[in-house]
């Protein structure tokens, strides 16, 4: 992770694109809001200031506690997190952008939330947004062919959610 | 358009290419490693398009690293590459050991890069016969596994196990290595060395081996890194970086004061730090031959690297130190490290909430972006290259599939 002049030039490329920080934590990441996602992976990509030539890594974690009573103790609202991890090659630098998402679109059971596809910039992202969508359930909009991959193509549901329920039956084998 | 096909017939004729058909290669194809399936799209004997499906292997290890505590996934790490298993645990352990800020003794740390620089040999020794035997030639898979089970058995002097090891654990190691160990493996480095020329007897300088992988699957510097790749694969095209020496501070810190070049060319010329034979002459920067050939000289440089370790190891007293309790509390955060694994470099992701038990364990496999390249690679190609550009980037499906 660069020092803070190098937030000042991705907040004059991209005005706005930054809505948080966190320089001081193990792995330091910005948080970027998810409409601009697109326009600042393309600067961080292309700018030779920044020079993010590889995405290594697309994860995303379900902040959701299904238990009842653990959730009234929790201080953080319900959403999903997509957490990004860039390397620079020749600068031999890592980057982590993080992004919140809801965890369903209009708060409807169901409709998977969206975002906007990078795998235009890093082919990386191609199987990592089939691998997040398949396990995650997030929309890659724009994503050139965005199906499970991991599961099999007619499984229900997405297993890393926390709410996840295992099905007990799969074309007759037992679940449980 | 549809109008004229419906009107004219004949025209179907000639738009549709009946010579074109779809081939399906696996799953369990004999010269796929592990359970891989693709569906080729041939022209002929061209293939113009290859879709890998993946899966048959999936095991929920994500979901999984979120039910037991970080000590407890150990074992789950190296069942990813089973074919490298200390390396897994290694990974997993230092990205453990980062999120809980915790240091291994200095004694540990030697003892690490000793065992994982073994791992390495064992996993490119595999690498190297299963190649072989994606070309259809038998006996250097012999010979590679001649050699491979006698880093096995000094593995399982070490441990108990032979292939799913988990010894390297967060905090340290499960125990010391046994009296007399050392003098056993410096007997086997004594003996292998030498060996390494039969291999590039075998394959390397193979007039047959040659021909099948020079100038095949060329994989061009800029596609690798836009693709994510790593390990041999990157540095077979010529991107000079290793993890052991770029990557994060815990993990070059473990390989401080070793002397060691990347295996990668630069200037038209390998490091020349061992003899090996000269790069053929149709070889081309970034094909499957380059692939192999850094397996190759990656060999030779464990070797060297854990003679080192061995010297650091002996130089050290006192005891290696415990590993962390198996229910060790996690602060709240998270963290994401790289390790260079044989296959490349594998990352783990792990937030933490407090408790023992991860929120979320993330595993960043190497072979999965290795794989994701096929696609590209064999472009263009005939069928019978496919098998040698899925060896030259020598995967392993419980990696990619979790």
């Amino acid at each position: 992770m660069r020092g803070s002049n190098f937030l000042e030039m991705l907040e004059a490329a991209v005005p706005g694109g930054v809505v948080g920080t966190e320089l001081d934590a193990i792995d330091p990441w910005i948080e970027i809001a998810p409409e601009r996602l697109l326009e600042v992976c393309r600067w961080l990509h292309d700018d030779p200031a920044a020079g993010f030539d590889s995405l290594e890594c697309i994860t995303a974690v379900d902040w959701c506690e299904p238990d009842e009573k653990k959730a009234a103790k929790i201080s953080w609202e319900p959403h999903l997190e997509l957490v990004y991890h860039l390397w620079s090659t020749p600068a031999k630098a890592s980057l982590v952008i993080k992004l919140k998402l809801p965890r369903w679109k209009d708060d409807v059971a169901g409709r998977l939330p969206e975002v906007a596809s990078v795998a235009g910039i890093w082919r990386t992202a191609d199987w990592h947004e089939r691998e997040v969508f398949d396990l995650s359930g997030v929309n890659f909009l724009g994503h050139p062919d965005l199906r499970r991959i991991l599961c099999p193509e007619d499984w229900v549901g997405h297993p890393l959610r926390k709410d996840y329920e295992m099905p007990l039956d799969y074309h007759g084998i037992r679940g449980r | 358009m549809s109008q004229i096909i419906d009107d004219d017939p004949r025209i179907i004729e000639f738009d549709v290419r009946t010579d074109e058909m779809l081939v399906n290669m696996g799953p369990q194809h004999p010269s796929t490693h592990g359970v891989l399936r693709l569906v080729l799209r041939t022209d002929g004997e061209v293939v113009s398009e290859v879709e890998p499906h993946i899966g048959y292997l999936h095991r929920c290890a994500e979901k999984i690293g979120e039910n037991v505590s970080a000590r407890q996934f150990i074992p789950y790490t190296d069942r990813m590459d089973y074919l490298a298993g200390m390396n897994m645990n290694l990974g997993w352990a230092l990205a453990v050991e980062k999120l809980l800020r915790h240091q291994v003794t200095e004694k540990a740390r030697h003892l690490r890069v000793l065992i994982a620089e073994l791992g390495r040999i064992a996993s490119h020794l595999v690498g190297m016969g299963a190649y072989g035997l994606d070309l259809g030639t038998f006996s250097p898979f012999l010979y590679a596994f001649r050699e491979r089970e006698k880093i096995l058995d000094l593995l399982e002097e070490v441990c108990g196990a032979r292939l799913t090891y988990s010894y390297i654990t967060v905090g340290g190691l499960t125990a010391d290595l046994p009296p007399g160990w050392l003098a056993k493996c410096e007997a086997f480095l004594e003996q292998f060395e030498p060996v390494i020329q039969e291999y590039h007897a075998l394959l390397t300088t193979n007039a047959i081996f040659v021909k099948r992988t020079a100038g095949i699957g060329v994989l061009s510097p800029e596609m690798a890194i836009n693709y994510g790749c790593s390990g041999p694969v990157l540095r077979g095209s010529g991107v000079d970086q290793d993890m052991r020496r770029d990557g994060e501070s815990i993990y070059t810190a473990m390989y401080d004061g070793y002397a060691f070049e990347v295996a990668v060319m630069k200037n038209g010329h390998y490091p020349r730090d061992h003899t090996y034979p000269a790069v053929p002459s149709d070889a081309v920067l970034g094909d499957c031959w380059h692939r192999f050939f850094v397996r190759m000289l990656e060999v030779v440089q464990s070797i060297d690297l854990v003679r080192q370790a061995i010297d650091r190891y002996s130089a050290c007293s006192g005891p290696i130190g415990e590993p962390v309790k198996i229910a060790e509390k996690l602060p709240k955060g998270d963290v994401y490290l790289e390790t260079e694994c044989p296959k490349g470099q594998m990352g783990f992701y792990l937030v933490g909430d407090g408790s023992a038990i991860p929120w979320r364990v993330r595993a960043r496999s190497s072979s999965f972006s290795n794989l994701s390249v096929l696609a590209e690679l064999c472009r263009g190609c005939l069928i019978a290259d496919v098998p040698a550009v899925v060896g030259s980037l020598d995967i392993v499906m419980g990696e990619i599939d979790r």
